[in-house]
Formats: C-alpha cells, sequence, structure tokens
C-alpha cells in the first residue's frame, strides 16, 4: 500500500508591512491597541498592486524547491488553493506549472476556499496519492485577500495578511495522513463574501457607492465583508465538535495528540475554543503575531513554525483544524 | 445559576472596570468602553462558562445584563 505524507512546507510573505503602529495612525479614533491585544496580531504582510496569488505562490514553491532540494521535474501534481486567482481563466495553477518549469505531464487545478482550505488540499492530495494517480503534489495555499480589503475597514484590516505556502505531499511508506472530517453549511455563505465581480453580480458603477456601517467601518459591494460575530459564533458551534469527531474516527483521546493546530483565525477566537475544548497551553500552537490571519496559508505556516521549533518531532501526532468562508470546515491527524 | 458569578464573569470581559459597580440591571450598553468587541467577548464567555451559545441577534436586543442572565439561564 502507498500512502501520502507531509514532506516539506516553505512560505513567502510580501516585503511590504502593515504594522499595529500604523493601524493606530490610520484610525485614531480607535484603539488598536485593545483590539489587536485580543486578536494577538502585531504585523500583516500585503503585496503590491501588481504582485497576485500566482507571484506569492511561485515565490514560496520556489523557496521549497531551494530549501529542500527539490527538483521541479520530479513534481507531477499542483493543487492551488486560492480565491484571488489572477484571472476568473485560465486556471492559477497552469500559469504556475509553465513559470515552475514544472513538467507538461503534470496535472494541474485550482480550488476555491478560504481558510479550510489546506485540509481540502491535503486531503485531495492524498486522495491522488493513495490511489496512485500522483506520486509528488505540490499543495499550493496562496492569498491576497488584501485586494478586497477597503482602506477604511478596520474590522479586516487588523485580520488578514497576504501571503503563500508550499506544501510537498509525496509517496510514504507509513501512514501518515488521517481521519479526515469534514463539514459544509452554506447558509453561512453571506456572512464572508465579496458580493459584486462574479457573474451573479457583476460590477456596476452603483457598487463602488461606499457604506459605513455602526462601528464606523467604510466598505462598498466589491469589498470583503465579514460579520466577525455571526462567524465567531459559527466556530463555536461547529469547532468542538469537529475536534470530538476526528478524535472518534481515530480512535484517540485528547490527551494522545501532541500538538493542535488550528487556522490562525485571531488569538482570542482561538483561546476561546481551547478553553472549550479544554486543550492544555503547551498544545496549543498559536502563530500569528507576525503574519496575521493568512487565510489558506496558516496552517502550513504554523506548521512549518513549530517543525522549526521542534514543537513537532518524529512519531508526534498533531491535528490539523481549518474553519471559516462557506461556512467550510475540516481537520485531520497527522503522524509525524 | 450564581449571579453573583454572572456578573463578575461579565465584569471580566472590561478593561478598567471598577469591580462591584454592575447589577443586572445594568443597561451594558451604557458602561464606559461598550463596543462590538465587547459583544463578542461575552458571547464566547457564556459559551465557555455556560455551554450556551448566544446569538449577535440576542445581543442586539437585550438591554439589560438581566436580559443576558435570563436568557443564559433559560432551558436549553
Amino acid at each position: 500500500m502507498i500512502y501520502a505524507a507531509i514532506k516539506a512546507i516553505s512560505y513567502y510573505v510580501p516585503e511590504q508591512v502593515l504594522t499595529n503602529d500604523t493601524l493606530n495612525t490610520l484610525f485614531p479614533e480607535w484603539s488598536v491597541s485593545k483590539i489587536t491585544e485580543k486578536l494577538g496580531i502585531e504585523n500583516r504582510y500585503i503585496v503590491a498592486d501588481d504582485i497576485c496569488a500566482s507571484d506569492l505562490g511561485y515565490f514560496s514553491t520556489m523557496k521549497l524547491f531551494e530549501e529542500h532540494s527539490i527538483q521541479p521535474k520530479d513534481i507531477d501534481f499542483i493543487l492551488l488553493c486560492t480565491q484571488s486567482p489572477d484571472y476568473f481563466l485560465p486556471t492559477t495553477a497552469c500559469i504556475l506549472q509553465n513559470r515552475l518549469n514544472i513538467p507538461i505531464s503534470a496535472g494541474a487545478l485550482d480550488f476555491n476556499l478560504g481558510c479550510s482550505g489546506y485540509i481540502y488540499g491535503l486531503g485531495l492530495a492524498k486522495g491522488l496519492i493513495e490511489t496512485e494517480q500522483a506520486s509528488n503534489v505540490l499543495l499550493i495555499t496562496a492569498e491576497t485577500y488584501s485586494k478586497f480589503l477597503h482602506p477604511k475597514d478596520k474590522s479586516v484590516r487588523t485580520i488578514f495578511g497576504d501571503a503563500a505556502a508550499t506544501t510537498l505531499v509525496s509517496t510514504s511508506k507509513v501512514k501518515s495522513i488521517e481521519n479526515f472530517v469534514y463539514g459544509t453549511d452554506g447558509r453561512g455563505a453571506g456572512n464572508l463574501i465579496v458580493k459584486a465581480g462574479g457573474m451573479r453580480h457583476p460590477i456596476t458603477v452603483n457598487d463602488y457607492k461606499e457604506q459605513t456601517d455602526d462601528e464606523g467601518n467604510t466598505r462598498n459591494e466589491t469589498n470583503l465583508y465579514m460579520n466577525g460575530s455571526e462567524v465567531f459564533i459559527f466556530t463555536l458551534n461547529s469547532i468542538p465538535s469537529l475536534v470530538r469527531d476526528i478524535l472518534k474516527k481515530s480512535s484517540l483521546e485528547l490527551d494522545e495528540i501532541d500538538l493542535f493546530i488550528f487556522h490562525q483565525a485571531n488569538q482570542y477566537m482561538l483561546e476561546t475554543l481551547r478553553k472549550k475544548l479544554k486543550i492544555p497551553i503547551d498544545k496549543f500552537f498559536i502563530f500569528m503575531s507576525d503574519t496575521g490571519n493568512t487565510v489558506s496559508a496558516t496552517i502550513p505556516i504554523a506548521l512549518a513554525e513549530a517543525q522549526k521549533q521542534r514543537r513537532v518531532t518524529q512519531g508526534n501526532k498533531v491535528m490539523l483544524v481549518g474553519f471559516g468562508v462557506g461556512y467550510s470546515w475540516g481537520g485531520c491527524i497527522i503522524n509525524f | 445559576m450564581d449571579t453573583q458569578k454572572f456578573i463578575e464573569n461579565i465584569e471580566q470581559q472590561f478593561d478598567d472596570l471598577t469591580p462591584n459597580t454592575l447589577t443586572l440591571e445594568t443597561r451594558f450598553r451604557e458602561i464606559d468602553g461598550w463596543s462590538s468587541l465587547q459583544a463578542m467577548l461575552i458571547i464566547a464567555m457564556v459559551n465557555v462558562e455556560y455551554d450556551v451559545t448566544l446569538t449577535g441577534e440576542n445581543i442586539k436586543k437585550a438591554q439589560t445584563l438581566n436580559d443576558i442572565y435570563q436568557l443564559v439561564n433559560s432551558p436549553k
């Protein structure tokens, strides 16, 4: 039997940094320090106007090739997760095949998910490898949400940063990625949405009309809208049972998991989930102070950092959990 | 449910609040430092401490801490 395993992860953040000090200057009427203390975010990195998801994905993948001595010729599948693709068409993963010099015999596809995307990507990569359709899958999560954000919407500018992460998933003799549990609830679609710009609602002049909400946040119909409290309630309702379902499926007890890595939404939300699930603080990895919420890139970034800090070592069981826009959620166990 | 403990739990969601200044009759939107953040913090606290999920709508309709207390106390 052939199994799939995570072999290497590299990530890339753009150069331009948005600090809490800058936010404080931009929103003087409002106590950024109070909010950021709760969010646990110091910096977010923002792409320049001419940098797109494929560029971030290119840089993170070139880093992976260099840092882990991987050859483009060995890659036979590209899975790219983004909600801010370069174009409606062609597929961003096809553009990257050419730019990365990956053989034309490789398969490539994009999939559109947000904060749950890494889990779904691992599930797809596992499926491709364990059914012997591919041997070396690049899972690229590349997001430029900053392009959707209104400059005067502090509710999202304090949270989201741009980044890309590339994970190499390859064949392995031992079982490594397992016990996936997924979930979807489209009733939450309107609570995290960019309304205008797709076919349902093509952009018209009216869509640029600015509206300011009760909290003083300004946006228009082409911007990202997030109903923070509804999204928070969704995670409180669905994530504890997701974690329990993954444990049940893997016949494990909570204390048998060496490290939990959740989507790094914001520290307050994670801390609430941790307390609710009674996960010990030393088994709950948080890494978002320097990068913010980078959507589908937070889990691989945190996992790479946990490995660097030796918080994940051989023999460890790590639970990964993603959740967000859709609503969509999922989780799995990785045996290192 | 311990009313005093409930009020203390609410108090903890505010920065710089003098202890023992809140009662069930307090109109929570008039507390110094009230913002949508406090609404989220209260939803989270109630969820963790009392295993009750309030909605944004619940908070919007409530006027006093007693209104929230009643929601937390109502049968699940």
